[in-house]
């Protein structure tokens, strides 16, 4: 697979289909697992860990996943490419930028990728999108049984799968789904979704952007506690209760923008139209804050029928269509390709050169407005 | 309700003080909060969180007053003072070997859970499978209890009476 390949596109989970696509951006379960005989990574010597390496990607690279499989050489790919792959969510900041031999293995759709020498030995991954847990859960089992026929993996009776950091230990899966919330920031309400998540065990971080911040009102929430609660029981709690309430109440939020702050709502609309289509020099945090906007008064047009006189306007604007580059009106693919295409690593790849944060800013602005200008 | 300072924002942090006997109430919005000084931390990052649990543990002279535990794993050279900078273990065994000082960590990361429910390698002897098995059903009872789901709780308590 060469990153070039993919880099023009974003990818399926991303695609605005799936389940409650609206809001719930994608799922992902992973998981830890880590070779029985064995140190953990950060007391392995160099040749441990190329050892271990060896042997993972091996196994990998000749299970039979369903998609093509390829291999990418994590310590020795440039930094631009690990920059890409944390964009594209395949590999963690953690592992991008780690030390030692490591790698990745990505499926061709890019909904598997298994991290090799990331925290723990190996971190399995699998994103889906839209509100798919169950599904997700499924896949990933399979695939853990299939590696597990071929190599042992460090296991104790009490504590379950043993990990590098105990905050992992025991089943050793991370559930967590990415939430577009822009209603509830609007509305003021999103420090109580955070407060109830925290209530809940839920750690919530955001999902584009540097750390925890949460730009474009995109965050991620996953489940804390490992240990004593089976995988199943996780994932239930996330597809069937948590989710869905913060669906609801996300849902209400924009309700209540409709019915009660429309000129709120249309004034971050036609905002963010306005700089947008009007801007030269956008950084990839002010992009990310206005197509937020974009995309929350298409989606209230489309799901919920709202026709406030900037959606009306929003939702007639001509945009490219990247497959045949014949006008269409906007629609979430666009607005979800602009998120991702815009991304630092995205655009430079995409010109094929380095550019400094000043050329990144030009030329974002410049996709935007093309994108978003067809009608001119 | 509305914050008692701004008069603007809708007040999402609620606070009742009592002091000789007297009880106060404040209902602000998360900025005034934060200007008063009294503002609420949304979240606590893990890797804080774990190490503000490690700051908390007696030192190593204390941990080891029992004489089986020991101060360095024997299979990785691992030491609890280690674990205290770098918040990861240095190899399987350090499970065992530091049971005693790992085990109230594990239970406050774990929101008081310390045994495992759940998958278990196909290559598990039948009796540790059988073990986790009953415990995840135990854990699936309890939900099923505190959701009252009656049925499916006496459903789960039969299953367990079987496999015991």
């Amino acid at each position: 697979m060469k990153l070039t390949d993919i880099s023009s596109d974003i990818n399926e989970w991303f695609d605005g289909s799936g389940p409650q696509a609206d809001i719930v951006i994608s799922s992902r379960i992973r998981l830890a697992r880590n070779l029985a005989g064995h140190k953990f990574l950060s007391h392995c010597s160099s040749e441990e860990r190329a050892e271990i390496l060896n042997q993972l990607k091996e196994t990998l690279m000749s299970l039979d996943l369903g998609d093509k499989v390829s291999y990418i050489s994590v310590d020795k790919a440039s930094s631009l490419d690990r920059h890409f792959l944390v964009e594209r969510h395949l590999i963690s900041r953690h592992h991008a930028f780690g030390k030692g031999p490591r790698g990745a293995v990505i499926a061709d759709r890019e909904s598997f990728t298994a991290m090799i020498n990331e925290e723990d030995h190996l971190r399995i991954q699998v994103l889906k999108g839209g509100l798919q847990l169950r599904c997700c859960a499924e896949q990933i089992n399979k695939i853990d049984d299939m590696i597990e026929q071929k190599v042992h993996y460090a296991f104790n009776p009490r504590y379950g799968y043993l990990t590098a950091c105990p905050t992992n230990v025991g089943t050793g899966i991370r559930v967590s789904v990415m939430l577009h919330l822009p209603a509830l920031k609007m509305t003021d309400q999103i420090e109580k979704f955070f407060t109830a998540a925290k209530d809940m065990n839920l750690a919530v971080r955001g999902l584009f952007g540097e750390g925890t911040e949460a730009a474009g009102d995109f965050y991620q929430i996953s489940n804390q506690t490992t240990l004593g609660i089976s995988e199943a029981d996780i994932v239930s709690n996330f597809e069937d209760a948590v989710i869905p309430e913060i669906i609801g109440y996300e849902n209400a939020a924009r309700g209540k923008l409709l019915a009660k702050d429309i000129d709120i709502l249309d004034d971050k609309i036609s905002r963010a139209m306005a700089l947008l289509k009007n801007a030269h020099l956008i950084s990839s945090q002010e992009a990310l804050f206005l197509l937020s906007h974009l995309r929350l008064g298409i989606n209230m047009h489309d799901r919920m029928g709202a026709s406030t006189p900037a959606i009306e306007r929003l939702c007639t604007l001509k945009s490219a269509d990247a497959a045949t580059d014949t006008p269409n009106t906007v629609s979430i693919t666009t607005i979800n390709r602009l998120f991702m295409l815009t991304l630092p690593a995205h655009l430079q790849l995409n010109c094929g050169k380095a550019l400094d944060s000043n050329d990144r800013d030009v030329l974002r602005a410049k996709i935007i407005r093309s994108a978003l200008n067809q009608d001119t | 309700m509305q914050c008692q300072i701004c008069k603007k924002n809708s007040a999402t942090i609620h606070l009742t003080e009592i002091a000789d006997g007297v009880r106060t109430e404040m209902h602000l919005c998360e900025q005034c909060a934060q200007e008063e000084g009294v503002a609420v931390k949304s979240q606590i990052p893990l890797n804080e969180l774990l190490s503000s649990l490690l700051a908390s543990q007696p030192a190593d002279d204390d941990i080891f007053d029992d004489s089986t535990q020991k101060t360095s794993c024997p299979n990785c050279g691992f030491t609890l003072e280690q674990f205290r900078k770098d918040a990861a273990l240095g190899c399987p065994y350090d499970y065992e070997v530091f049971e005693k000082s790992l085990l109230p960590l594990i239970e406050k990361a774990h929101n008081g859970k310390t045994y495992h429910c759940g998958k278990v390698p196909s290559r598990t002897p039948g009796d540790t499978k059988k073990q986790i098995e009953v415990a995840t059903l135990r854990q699936q009872l309890e939900t099923a209890v505190k959701s009252e789901k009656y049925e499916l709780a006496a459903e789960l308590r039969d299953k367990i009476e079987r496999l015991e």
